[in-house]
């Protein structure tokens, strides 16, 4: 067997003896095995259920709010404004944080304020829509909203504090 | 979640039909970006459910609530923040993670602040975190987030 053959079997190999240990498990009467194997299709149908409509969701926004457009704007506007496309940006990213270090030198480069670079950080890491969509179908809606209320004003106050601290400090934003 | 799952059917039905009616080829292409986030996740996503099937079995519940409860107090809380801080977790790995905690009786306050320095706080992501600010200024964000998180999961503690 190839490298190639085997990157394009590995993911299924969890997969593959789950399935068979499910099924050597009902065979035999192996409790243990049941319980799992209903546990997995109890989260599987809960999964099932939602995330396949959050993603045409998540297609649809995409192709209506392409971020490259939003981008445009950014370091020109200031004031509410500025902070309200920043978030917007943030919100239709998708990925772990330090994949927004690099966009957060973009914005640096374009003229974006201090404040509104660590905005950006703090609305990346808590507002981003695919992960509120996964969050309102595992944890619910009241979970989701109050989390988002709670970390809005703490996310830009952080953007304030920040802008307050590093104000006359040099600050930059390096490329890496 | 059945309501949850009405939610979500009930808004892209909703969003398809407006985008439809605005410019069909637009939709069209929305289905097909969707689609394939949704194929590149799917396998992954088998495998973590699998996994916290697993876990789920191996870690008796008396124990979630032991250390993760309610009366688990600032142990609990402190223990969550820990390894939010640390630990890099996916969202679409976590929230299964987070709701199976919840279901075995782990506190809001306690998931709240584990998803949040989860999302927020990295220290395993710290050194390239200094690359791009400078080591005052990644140590100051981190730590400020990990102060937010705290308020959050404490407020979402008193709220839920």
């Amino acid at each position: 067997m190839t490298k190639k053959h085997w990157e394009k079997i590995k993911p299924y190999i969890w997969l593959a003896s789950f399935a068979v240990f499910s099924v050597v498990s009902f065979w035999f009467g192996f409790d243990p095995g049941k319980t799992i194997y209903q546990s997995f299709t109890k989260s599987f149908i809960e999964m099932i259920t939602f995330i396949p409509f959050l993603f045409i969701i998540v297609g649809l926004f995409d192709v209506w709010f392409p971020k490259e457009k939003i981008e445009k704007h950014i370091g020109k506007e200031s004031g509410i404004k500025g902070m309200f496309l920043v978030i917007v940006l943030a919100m239709l990213q998708a990925g772990p944080l330090y994949g927004a270090f690099p966009v957060a030198y973009v914005l640096h480069k374009k003229g974006a304020s201090i404040k509104n670079i660590f905005i950006y950080l703090g609305a990346f890491s808590t507002l981003k829509i695919p992960m509120l969509g996964i969050e309102i179908g595992y944890l619910g809606l009241r979970f989701t909203l109050a989390r988002t209320l709670v970390a809005l004003p703490l996310f830009i106050a952080v953007g304030y504090f920040m802008e307050w601290y590093l104000k006359n400090r040099n600050f930059k934003v390096n490329e890496v | 979640m059945v309501n949850n799952a009405f939610i979500f059917i009930a808004v892209s039905i909703i969003l398809s039909v407006i985008s439809f009616l605005l410019d069909k080829d637009k939709t069209i292409l929305g289905f097909k970006k969707g689609f394939k986030m949704f194929k590149n996740i799917v396998i992954p996503f088998l495998n973590i459910l699998i996994l916290v099937s697993l876990l789920l079995f191996i870690v008796p519940p008396q124990m979630i609530v032991k250390y993760l409860g309610a009366g688990s107090g600032a142990i609990g809380f402190a223990i969550a923040a820990v390894v939010g801080s640390i630990t890099l977790i996916p969202a679409f790995i976590s929230y299964p993670i987070a709701s199976g905690l919840l279901k075995q009786g782990a506190s809001y306050a306690t998931v709240a602040v584990f998803m949040t320095t989860l999302m927020m706080v990295g220290v395993v992501t710290l050194p390239l975190e200094i690359k791009y600010f400078g080591k005052k200024v990644a140590i100051l964000r981190n730590l400020l987030n990990l102060l937010a998180a705290i308020i959050i999961g404490i407020l979402i503690g008193i709220i839920l």
